[in-house]
């Protein structure tokens, strides 16, 4: 208790906030920003022992954007679906949005290493090769630039391809015909031909996996014109990332993380998808503007939870369109905070934090406070000992650090 | 015999040589079992011995050549390969692409296009040999030599010179330039610059062929994709990947290799362990010919098989065509290395001048008629000048259209709307 109120005192910057917020008997955050939670509200509950709740039941089915102007974020409270929902884990989310929209469309069809007999090394296509056949569900022989260039052709001429790196390592491979071919194709035809086509895997840190397998491709792709990459960090935004990106006229990355394919939660029964080109409020606050992406995020959550028992109140946002950025929600939250953190797991040089960092440097220098601070991965390959590769992705406790300098 | 007109590496006259070193079509280790099945239904000239070979599985492995050239035309003249229409058609096409290509020349060095033009004189039998076979429905996909295998598919000579000059009437809109001819009307799907990349890209039209019979149940689709690309391209990792998933699935695609010798000044034979192309099919499982690619004739016997094969859903064929270019790689290529004796005799064997020796000498048609067609080829080609000086540069708010499908791609601004809905997007002075 004393450590809450010595952090209030001593930051001066934390005056604004409501005085009720550190009330140990019933500490909770107001969680409306009427222009910053666009898909209704996911407010924080701090218990008085520090824990802090995310309320799920805040989310709402997201509307499909029928118009080119983002949606203005509705204040009627949050409607809790009919239905009661069902729970699965992140990859099964995915499978589930995959299932649905090849369901939906026959056009929609599958490329890759073993996606149909294996069901996916992540499980991501189990069972749709029994369902669709070997067709539909193609198991491609190990030739990522032909297969990728095949997907390309493939959605040229009227299909809808979906196809899955192994691992998004693998799609450097692939990186002639995704630059060439997907990205600029429809421009070099002067529009004439769409390349509707999703590119999903997984990539990222993870257990150990060695230097090739824990690449983060999201920094390499971003420069090239025409396509747009999402990453998704849980299975609610996962399924309704997967249906977008398939139902998009544009070439999507979809970018899965290696450890989050067991995330489990509930999510909606009722056919839903997710704005591609925004971001995702995941906890509002007031003192810091925390932008992640991935995995990050859930460090980032971990942190918060210390930083929140040290009194501070951090805004977090999954940023989740890596390209293009949302800057109306990242604008909004700068605006407020005056305060940014960024937290991604791509290496230091280059990285999508690198790009970030830039846009808001750019158009929102004048609410800064503090310089933007960028917490990245080393600019190292990711070394194989576990104890080394804890050092080389950011941990929760350098962010907790971070805020901490941030909002001296 | 009418069958050796088709199967030019059993066809009497010796292959021109380069003369640093020998063709290895001299070379004495073709033997009947390296050779390609493709038109030799008899078991002596099977594909690979591999038991599980697709090709074994084909009772009565479709119709040869062969035997169409045995049973239905006595063993006489190539005078029935092609009616008069037929002839003149070609004629007209070939010439067309001659036309064009001089004309490029003449508007490159006046200074009304700019960048890499890769002009196809002299190959000219290989795009009208194949390409006048197809329908509208079925697909070209090209390289960076592409001018020609454009206007054979059918896109307007105007569109083409247009897309050249960097005008907005393009049939790019002026955004591919001289090696992205795309016609989603034609079905041409470009048009690339890297080689090698365009064949992926044909592979997957080929895979919705068969997707589109096979998943979405319209069983008349029947479509073909031709896939062009060089010799150097056949050292490239994205052509063996593509032979191995076409035969597998076989992808209705024909394969059809320009072998001109060079690649830039990369002769074929410095880069190329095995300078015999069309043994990279087998290979893989799929009948690989060789063909005379300077004699349209002849590659319009192999092409009109290798066409029928896909169509039928037998699969991929590999077709090399020896053929040369008369002009440099690009326009800015001084054409040094080429020996000019190597040259010559490629010119001797202009194929725009044996088919006009053709027809003359079967009686198809007269001189005159042929010149007509000449001329009237002249005033295509200064119609689609006149028609691509006239038009008019993309302007500015041309710039940020096209980039994606779905403009919402360009993201949400600072202010809550969508880029693409700022007023400045359409001027192309927005900042995204």
């Amino acid at each position: 208790m004393a450590a809450i109120f010595q952090g209030v005192g001593a930051a001066a910057a934390l005056s604004s906030l409501p005085s009720n917020s550190f009330d140990s008997n019933k500490s909770v955050f107001s969680p409306r920003r009427s222009f910053s939670v666009r898909k209704g509200a996911s407010f924080a509950v701090v218990r008085s022992d520090g824990t802090v709740n995310l309320n799920p039941k805040g989310r709402r089915t997201q509307q499909l954007i029928p118009n080119a102007v983002a949606t203005k974020a509705d204040s009627a409270a949050a409607s809790s679906s009919s239905k009661p929902g069902h729970e699965l884990l992140l990859f099964e989310a995915l499978l589930e949005g995959l299932e649905e929209e090849m369901e939906r469309d026959p056009r929609v069809c599958v490329m890759g290493e073993d996606v149909g007999h294996y069901g996916g090394s992540y499980k991501v296509t189990k069972g749709l090769a029994k369902k669709f056949g070997d067709l539909r569900v193609l198991d491609t022989p190990i030739a990522e630039n032909s297969f990728t260039g095949m997907g390309i052709g493939a959605a040229m001429t009227g299909l809808r391809p979906v196809v899955e790196g192994m691992n998004m390592g693998f799609l450097l491979l692939a990186f002639n015909q995704i630059s060439n071919n997907c990205g600029m194709l429809h421009y070099t035809s002067g529009g004439q031909f769409t390349i509707p086509i999703v590119i999903r895997g997984p990539g990222g840190v993870g257990r150990q996996l060695g230097a090739e397998h824990s690449q983060r491709l999201e920094s390499y792709f971003q420069s090239i014109p025409g396509i747009q990459m999402v990453a998704c960090s849980t299975p609610y935004n996962a399924k309704g990332l997967m249906k977008a990106a398939i139902r998009s006229e544009n070439p999507v990355i979809l970018f899965e993380h290696v450890l989050l394919y067991n995330l489990k939660e509930r999510i909606p029964d009722e056919d839903y998808i997710c704005n591609l080109e925004e971001a995702e409020m995941v906890r509002p606050g007031e003192h810091v503007t925390i932008l992640t992406y991935s995995r990050m995020r859930y460090h980032v959550m971990q942190a918060a939870k210390t930083l929140v028992n040290k009194g501070y109140d951090p805004e977090v946002i999954d940023i989740r369109s890596l390209k293009p950025f949302d800057l109306y929600t990242i604008g909004n939250s700068v605006k407020k905070t005056h305060r940014v953190l960024i937290v991604e797991e791509c290496m230091r040089t280059g990285g999508i934090g690198a790009s970030l960092t830039a846009a808001i440097t750019e158009n929102f220098n004048d609410y800064l406070d503090a310089p933007i601070v960028c917490l990245s991965s080393q600019d190292v390959p990711t070394p194989y000992a576990g104890t080394l590769e804890e050092v080389t992705v950011v941990q929760p406790a350098q962010i907790v650090t971070a805020v901490e300098q941030l909002c001296q | 015999m009418a069958f050796s007109t088709a199967t030019a590496y059993f066809a009497p006259q010796p292959f021109p040589l380069n003369t640093a070193s020998p063709r290895s079509h001299d070379n004495p280790l073709i033997t009947p079992a390296s050779a390609s099945p493709f038109f030799g239904s008899t078991p002596k000239l099977r594909l690979s011995p591999s038991p599980k070979f697709n090709l074994h599985r084909r009772s009565g492995s479709g119709v040869s050549v062969s035997q169409v050239v045995k049973e239905k035309k006595p063993k006489s003249t190539r005078s029935l390969l092609i009616t008069k229409d037929e002839g003149l058609e070609l004629y007209e096409d070939m010439v067309l692409g001659r036309a064009f290509e001089d004309m490029c020349a003449q508007m490159y060095y006046r200074g009304k296009m700019f960048g890499f033009v890769h002009l196809y004189n002299g190959q000219e039998a290989v795009s009208t040999g194949f390409i006048k076979l197809l329908k509208q429905q079925d697909s070209v996909v090209s390289t960076y030599r592409d001018h020609v295998h454009a206007l054979s598919k059918g896109v307007p000579a105007r569109a083409v010179m247009s897309e050249l000059f960097g005008k907005t009437t393009g049939c790019c809109r002026g955004q591919g330039g001289s090696m992205h001819m795309f016609s989603r009307e034609h079905n041409v799907l470009g048009g690339f610059a890297f080689i090698g990349e365009g064949i992926p890209v044909a592979t997957g039209a080929a895979f919705t062929s068969k997707y589109t019979r096979e998943v979405l149940k319209e069983v008349d689709c029947d479509h073909v994709t031709l896939a062009f690309f060089g010799d150097g391209t056949c050292n490239n990792g994205q052509f063996f990947e593509c032979l191995n998933m076409a035969a597998l699935w076989k992808l209705p695609i024909v394969f059809v290799v320009e072998n001109n010798l060079w690649a830039i000044g990369m002769s074929h034979l410095r880069s190329t362990s095995d300078p015999q192309i069309y043994n990279k099919g087998p290979a893989f499982g799929m009948p690989g010919i060789h063909v005379d690619g300077m004699d349209v004739l002849k590659v319009r016997e192999v092409a009109k098989e290798a066409i029928a094969r896909a169509r039928r859903g037998e699969g991929p064929t590999l077709v090399e065509c020896e053929t040369y270019r008369f002009r440099g790689h690009s326009l800015a290529d001084p054409d040094e290395l080429r020996d000019p004796a190597e040259k010559e005799r490629y010119a001797a064997r202009d194929p725009i001048k044996a088919l006009k020796k053709y027809i003359i000498e079967s009686n198809l048609a007269s001189e005159a008629e042929l010149k007509a067609i000449d001329k009237k080829i002249d005033e295509v080609v200064e119609d689609a000048v006149e028609f691509a000086d006239e038009s008019p540069v993309p302007p500015r708010s041309q710039l940020l259209e096209n980039v994606f499908a779905d403009p919402k791609g360009f993201g949400i601004g600072p202010d809550g709307r969508y880029r693409c809905a700022d007023p400045k997007f359409t001027e192309g002075t927005a900042h995204v």
